[in-house]
């Protein structure tokens, strides 16, 4: 058990390292020239510099050292929490982030938390009708839910919800009511996918012999339903909770964008317009330590849910 | 009055908006504390009926005329309310496959618990009252037993649990739904004894669903013969076997070898008196130790096998037997190179393969071929029959698209296929069909060696029959030789020259089939074969 525990935690960290890497790869393969950014960050013309100038500065920005050495140099830094100075605003990026963290997180959490109940509960229901026309409705219902962009139904429930109807504000972050059309928009579809993955997994479920055996005890469908097939069905889809919280971490960059709130995600596309790379950095660094560690969370939690795998000794030939 | 009473019953499946009948015409009674058997091939209706009696038909099923009374309630288009309240108090079942009729996630003692409660039982009368059933069930060690989750159990452990949650429920009549088919034959014998035991003392009907005639004459007061939704023969056992009304049950009589022969197991082949042709394998001290990792007692070494000698001479049949983890099947992979062996050698048409690696065992794959168990998981559900045929000659670049197509047809000739299945899909196919493909498939790089391993033990009786002629003739047309894993001895019995009895991991007796099976040395093979059912049509 021990041995399963560090090897899930080394493999979340390579994981890391090579999430990582591979973005400081690709944002350093860009065709830009950090020099210029940095300069007009400073709000310093480059032609008013002299070659002398310009070199010292360079060496400032620690742009004059080989790629190999700034990898190294940004490496050691994240490990220790640094993430270096935002290329066009003049600060640290950890501070930065630290500002517009709280907003995307309580949306994030708020997403995942609605997705998870009423993604649950559309699958109960579409297993548990028996009505024919309805349960084929809510069977189908979650393949609509996936299949609509977010920025859509973002749009649609302003035009709804706020120009219409007038009931909850369009853009902002202020209040609980700023947050219910992103939470809305993000849950719509992450419920969605919880839902098609779960009533799936309750169709198998309730066609597995010991449901007839529950059954043929005269416990009631209810309670067939909720404790004989929900914890078998839900293990099959606890392997896609983890890209669900995902998801709603990254469906941040769009929502907060479209509903203008101060977040991290709107933080991460004024950055890649903008091309400051260590925010960019910073912030896929981040979202991929999210995704890491709900999935590490998931696979430690998965061997206390099934008992098949936390009872049985495990065999190797010698 | 009865206890059961089931007149004039039809019951169908929709099947894209029409009905398919499924049970035709039904009357069946069953009497207070009387034990009646239905018997039958897969198809027959046997289940339907026993699914429809305590009113758990899937949700496709439907009951279109004649009435169930059970205990006086009609249950034919009852309403699920009517229905819970026979289930479980006045109906118990004890499904199919115990490997999966318990709730994995469940601790064993939860699931009796829920049937205990269900009576009405509250507080601390509930733990006492599951001891009490899983004693009454024969199951050791209760207290333990209690507190484990159902795959820590093995398959007869289970089905005993399964006994203890019918029991729970205090049942008038409990339906067997091929109680013990999954499991081994000595397991089998034990738990049905003590079921028969139990319900004698306790006054409970009992109705045993199963395809075996030979379980059924041994443990009904009275049997039922069906076949495709049909009643064709009913009476008491000794009646049913020795004067049958039907065809039918004359068939099923000749295919269970044990009641053919009186009760005896005749070995069809008597090699005692001849000598052995060379060896196209030899298994000389074969050894596998397996380190098992568990969480609560540590790490221990387990033997697998233990210094396992089998030889299977040319154009033979050598028989492995034994019960569910006694080896057989690991014998069988290190005869065929999928897995190395720790200690011994084995030697396949000359050639010693132990320590061989994967590259240096391919040319050697083309002389030995397996056969699996299961029909319906054997071939891929997307290929059609001559892409599944043909892709060993695929794999070893042999001949081109037209000689493989010809070869297929030969092959399909060869397993008594007609040339139209090449474009079916399995799901198109019977399971005697899809064994018989299997078969074809093995034989598609002329390999010298057949691997068996239970190669009929999921067919029903009559099929079993045909693929087990179909075997015994490719054998003496192609010369082939035979390695037979199966737990079934009158299988065994009917198809196999020499055996091989297993029990934990070593070989308790060898030798020609004529000679084990009529004078077994070891207490071991004496309890196999007394435990092979039929031994009541003797007397």
């Amino acid at each position: 058990m021990i041995r399963y525990l560090v090897g899930r935690v080394v493999q979340a960290a390579a994981v890391l390292w090579a999430a990582f890497t591979l973005t400081f790869a690709i944002l350093y393969l860009l065709p830009s020239n950090p020099m210029q950014l940095q300069l007009a960050a400073a709000g310093i013309q480059e032609d008013s510099l002299t070659p002398e100038q310009y070199a010292a500065m360079k060496h400032r920005f620690g742009l004059d050292e080989s790629i190999a050495a700034q990898y190294w140099h940004h490496l050691t830094g994240v490990l220790h929490g640094d993430f270096g100075d935002s290329l066009t605003q003049q600060v640290p990026v950890t501070d930065l982030i630290g500002a517009r963290i709280g907003p995307t997180l309580l949306l994030s959490v708020c997403a995942a938390v609605v997705s998870l109940v009423a993604g649950s509960a559309l699958a109960y229901l579409a297993t548990f009708v028996r009505r024919n026309p309805v349960r084929i409705v809510l069977t189908r219902l979650p393949a609509l839910g996936a299949s609509f962009p977010q920025f859509f139904i973002a749009l649609f429930l302003i035009q709804f919800l706020s120009f219409q109807l007038g009931w909850l504000p369009a853009t902002g972050t202020q209040g609980a009511q700023s947050l219910i059309m992103p939470v809305l928009t993000i849950s719509v579809v992450t419920s969605s996918v919880l839902a098609q993955v779960l009533i799936k997994s309750f169709d198998q479920t309730l066609s597995q012999p010991y449901v007839v055996t529950a059954r043929a005890k005269g416990l009631s469908r209810t309670a067939v339903h909720l404790k004989h097939a929900f914890r078998n069905a839900a293990l099959p889809a606890m392997t896609i909770l983890g890209v669900i919280v995902g998801l709603t971490v990254t469906s941040s960059i769009v929502v907060e964008t479209v509903f203008t709130r101060e977040g991290v995600g709107k933080l991460a596309q004024e950055a890649v317009l903008a091309q400051d790379v260590p925010v960019v950095l910073a912030v896929v660094t981040l979202a991929a330590t999210v995704f890491v560690t709900v999935n590490l969370i998931v696979d430690l939690l998965y061997p206390l849910l099934d008992p098949r795998i936390s009872h049985t000794p495990e065999v190797v030939p010698v | 009055m009865s206890l059961v009473e089931i007149s004039g019953l039809n019951v169908g499946y929709v099947r894209h908006r029409h009905i398919q009948p499924a049970v035709t015409g039904l009357d069946l009674t069953v009497g207070q504390g009387e034990v009646v058997a239905i018997v039958g091939e897969s198809g027959s209706g046997k289940t339907t009926t026993g699914n429809a009696l305590i009113g758990l038909l899937p949700s496709n099923g439907r009951i279109t005329a004649g009435s169930i009374l059970v205990d006086g309630v009609q249950t034919a288009r009852a309403n699920e309310r009517t229905l819970r309240r026979l289930r479980g108090s006045t109906i118990g079942l004890i499904p199919q496959d115990p490997m999966v009729g318990l709730n994995p996630t469940k601790r064993i003692g939860a699931q009796i618990a829920e049937a205990v409660k269900l009576r009405g039982i509250g507080g601390p009368a509930v733990p006492r009252q599951v001891l009490d059933h899983l004693a009454q069930a024969g199951v050791p060690e209760p207290e333990l037993r209690a507190r484990q989750y159902p795959h820590e159990l093995s398959g007869g452990l289970r089905q005993r649990v399964l006994i203890a949650i019918a029991l729970a429920g205090r049942p008038k009549l409990i339906i067997a739904d091929e109680p013990t088919s999954a499991l081994d034959v000595t397991v089998q014998k034990r738990i049905l004894d003590h079921l028969g035991g139990l319900v004698r003392e306790q006054g409970i009907s009992l109705l045993i669903i199963t395809h075996d005639l030979a379980v059924a004459a041994d443990r009904a007061d009275r049997v039922v013969v069906m076949r495709q939704g049909r009643k064709v023969d009913e009476g008491d056992p000794a009646t049913i076997l020795t004067a049958p009304r039907e065809g039918y049950t004359r068939q099923l009589i000749a295919a269970a070898p044990r009641l053919a022969h009186h009760g005896q197991l005749q070995a069809h082949f008597d090699v005692r008196d001849e000598p052995a042709p060379d060896p196209i394998l030899t298994l000389t001290g074969v050894g596998k130790t397996f380190a098992v990792d568990d969480p609560r007692r540590g790490r221990r070494g387990f033997n697998a096998l233990e210094d396992v000698s089998v030889t299977v001479p040319r154009g033979r049949t050598h028989a492995l037997v034994g019960e569910s983890g006694c080896g057989k099947t690991t014998t069988l992979r290190i005869a065929l190179g999928l897995e190395s062996a720790t200690t011994g050698s084995v030697v396949l048409d000359g050639t010693e393969i132990s320590g061989l690696s994967w590259r240096g065992m391919r040319p050697l794959r083309r002389k030995a071929q397996l056969v699996h168990q299961d029909p319906f998981a054997t071939l891929d559900p997307k290929f059609t029959v001559r892409q599944s045929v043909t892709e060993p000659l695929v794999s070893f670049r042999i001949g081109d698209r037209r000689s493989r197509e010809a070869r297929a047809r030969d092959l399909l000739d060869q397993v008594a296929l007609p040339a139209a299945y090449l474009d079916r899909l399995p799901a198109e196919l019977s399971g005697g069909q899809r064994q018989r493909v299997a078969i074809a498939r093995a034989l598609a790089l002329e390999p010298r060696l057949l691997l068996l391993d239970e190669p009929v033990s999921a067919l029903d009786v009559l099929v079993q029959e045909q693929i087990l002629r179909l075997l015994a003739d490719l054998q003496q047309r192609l010369g082939l030789s035979y390695l037979f894993v199966s737990h079934d001895l009158s299988v065994v019995a009917e198809i196999a020259h020499t055996v091989s009895v297993m029990n934990a991991g070593r070989v308790v007796e060898q030798g020609p089939v004529a000679q084990v099976f009529s004078d077994p040395r070891s207490t071991y093979t004496r309890e196999l074969i007394d435990a092979v059912p039929g031994r009541r049509a003797a007397a």
